[in-house]
């Protein structure tokens, strides 16, 4: 470990960033007393948080940042004149081993830009995955990038060293990655998830007849979605996720607000900065159909095509459906509870079990965590008056009291001279 | 104003109930024992922690509680804020006055706050987990040095046992000045009254690093340096997820 390797960690550091998955969660994996490490399952633990605000769970790395693709998005683009570095396996196993016994990280999230051809790449991936598994009994978390083109043989032998793969679809409609990625298409995209897909299937095939047969990829698979970089709405992106969230293993749909890397190609859109509102929109969206038991014709349709900026899809669909409202939380179904804006998982099922203890009125529903503010115009409840609901408010009544308010007041009586040159 | 006094050990709080009930006799207030009195008062009742009747009042708290409320009280205990125990004793009661269990009714003022100050606790466990960085000395043990707003270090021992099963290492509280260490085979709690003299900054003395920990440190502050995208710097969010009072503590933090 010297000042080389200090500087290989730097540039393929920044290389990997862009990746948004950085999740530990999904499997559970003890380490029984030989070797190092487990998995804990549940959320996953996040070590550390960069100044972005992100979370560092694993050791996000790339193995080399040379690539022979020229994906317009890419900072690791062949055209692209950055530094390049590459990691020998036993290296980057070092590093993996030494951060995780200081309790860094809680394992390692490896990609690659493609050297050579996608099978060669991906060999040594997993060759690493297999020498941090075998050599040193290492239990922690491995989630492997899935090179696209890569073979089935290849894929199946990583899925029995990693937690998690992934192959990241980049963007959701065929013609638009072709024109952005010309070395890439849906085929290449699908076919290794298909792979992973059909492996993990049949290992738990396997596993019901024999207990100790070994797991394929125990967490799932996820993907990743550039959101900004090409005109597809916002319906195109969430039907897009809820077809993959069909698909059995596929766990996560992330989605990367476009940072423009490449500003000089200019068949990308010129952003000041990337869309993080409409990115965090399109995660709360991602809630709903995950955890809300929202389909997606609901929070996006042809009338609607793009989430609302101002507020949350979950608001929106309740401030367009305003017969729905109000419920009321002492009788209400869990899934009717679950569409109250201001009403989450956890408080749904609290109100559940509390109010067969008794009814429950405003001062409970604020103390078990409901979100008043939110949710006193869409519900009645043991005391609530009824003359400030929705019904009576009218939904666009409501909508302007939920606004974020701007702090700055503007004078009306001040000129305002707009700046142009 | 009924008082009693204990040796503010969980046991003790238990014995408290136990001595409650057999007396019919409810206090208003539980005191450490020597801690100052209030000014109006009318009986105090001191209460000697005994097991075998602990042990009877958490044998009958199983029979009412699940898991998961058992675990709450355990970590509402180890909260350590002043008035948890009079909370506990409350919660206690309740349970075992009513026919039907009431760790659900969040309705409740006292259960809902045990689940708050629970959930705290729970929380505070976690951050350890995330948060502690080991550094590695000359003699291979690994040192971490904490201090937790909590008392958590007892509910986090079995996962960094489990976790680090194959490497010594030493966590220790610098709060509570006491720590567990593993030396491959058990835990064993242990107590360094002059541990602060080479530990005013929260680092070890560099004479007592092994060779290639600064390396590893200066990898680490690199890769964490490097990871962040700067278009999207996020002070707020950073600071939300990874709370200043933990930083004092953190290698990439230094």
């Amino acid at each position: 470990m010297n000042d080389a390797v200090l500087e290989k960690l730097r540039v393929l550091a920044e290389s990997a960033k862009y990746d948004v998955s950085c999740a530990s969660s999904g499997t559970v994996r003890s380490n029984k007393g030989a070797g190092v490490g487990n998995t804990v399952g549940g959320m996953g633990i996040c070590h550390s948080f960069a100044e972005d605000g992100r979370c560092i769970s694993l050791l996000k790395i790339m193995l080399t940042n040379y690539c022979m693709y020229d994906c317009a998005y890419c900072i690791n683009r062949r055209s692209n004149d950055i530094r390049r570095a590459t990691f020998s396996v036993s290296e980057l196993v070092e590093l993996t081993m030494e951060f995780y016994r200081r309790n860094y990280i809680e394992g390692l999230f490896l990609s690659s830009g493609v050297v050579r051809n996608p099978d060669y790449t991906m060999e040594r991936l997993v060759r690493v995955a297999k020498e941090l598994r075998t050599t040193h009994r290492f239990n922690g978390y491995i989630h492997l990038k899935s090179i696209p083109g890569s073979s089935r043989e290849l894929v199946n032998e990583a899925g029995l060293y990693a937690d998690r793969m992934s192959v990241n679809i980049e963007i959701p409609n065929e013609t638009s990655l072709q024109t952005l990625a010309p070395d890439k298409n849906f085929k290449s995209v699908f076919e290794p998830m298909k792979y992973i897909q059909q492996g993990a299937l049949e290992s738990a095939e396997e596993r019901k007849k024999y207990r100790k047969a070994p797991r394929f990829v125990p967490a799932g698979q996820s993907t990743q979605m550039i959101v900004g970089a090409t005109a597809e709405t916002d319906k195109d992106i969430l039907r897009f996720s809820s077809d993959m969230y069909q698909r059995p293993t596929m766990r996560r749909v992330y989605y990367s607000g476009f940072v423009p890397v490449n500003s000089y190609d200019t068949r990308l859109p010129m952003l000041k900065q990337p869309p993080l509102v409409r990115e965090n929109r399109l995660y709360q969206a991602d809630w709903l159909l995950r955890f809300y038991q929202f389909k997606v014709d609901e929070i996006v349709d042809d009338a609607y095509p793009d989430l609302d900026l101002e507020v949350d899809p979950k608001l929106a669909w309740a401030l367009r459906h305003p017969e729905q409202f109000p419920v009321d939380v002492n009788r209400a179904e869990y899934e009717m509870l679950l569409r109250i804006p201001g009403v989450g998982v956890l408080s749904a099922k609290k109100i559940i079990t509390a109010r067969s203890y008794g009814k429950l009125g405003s001062y409970q529903l604020k103390k078990i965590g409901v979100v008043m503010k939110k949710a006193q115009y869409f519900i009645t409840c043991h005391e609530l008056s009824m003359h400030n609901t929705i019904q009576e408010m009218t939904p666009q009544g409501v909508r302007t009291l939920l606004l974020p308010h701007s702090k700055k007041k503007v004078d009306e009586n001040q000129l305002i001279l707009p700046f142009v040159f | 104003m009924l008082i009693f006094t204990y040796d503010k050990s969980f046991d003790g709080l238990l014995s408290a109930v136990f001595e409650a009930y057999s007396r019919k006799q409810f206090p208003d207030m539980l005191l450490e024992e020597g801690a100052s009195l209030p000014l109006f008062y009318h009986e105090i009742i001191s209460i000697v922690s005994d097991s075998e009747k602990s042990d009877r009042v958490w044998k009958g708290l199983k029979k009412k509680l699940d898991e998961t409320a058992l675990k709450q009280l355990m970590a509402c205990w180890l909260s350590e804020l002043p008035e948890v125990d009079m909370l506990l004793f409350r919660y206690i009661r309740k349970t075992i006055d009513n026919q039907r269990s009431i760790e659900l009714n969040f309705g409740d003022p006292d259960v809902l706050e045990v689940v708050k100050i629970s959930r705290k606790v729970i929380h505070e466990r976690l951050r350890l987990l995330q948060f502690i960085r080991f550094q590695k000395t000359g003699d291979d043990t690994y040192f971490a040095p904490m201090e937790p707003q909590f008392n958590v270090l007892p509910l986090a021992i079995d996962h960094f046992r489990d976790r680090f099963a194959d490497q010594k290492w030493l966590i220790y509280d610098l709060k509570r000045k006491y720590g567990y260490y593993y030396d491959l085979h058990e835990v064993t709690e242990v107590t360094f009254p002059d541990l602060e003299n080479h530990h005013i900054t929260g680092k070890l003395n560099e004479a007592l690093l092994a060779e290639d920990e600064k390396v590893f440190q200066k990898l680490w502050k690199t890769y964490f340096k490097a990871i962040a995208i700067k278009e999207r710097i996020n002070p707020r969010l950073h600071k939300h997820n990874m709370p200043v009072r933990y930083w004092k503590h953190l290698t990439e933090k230094q």
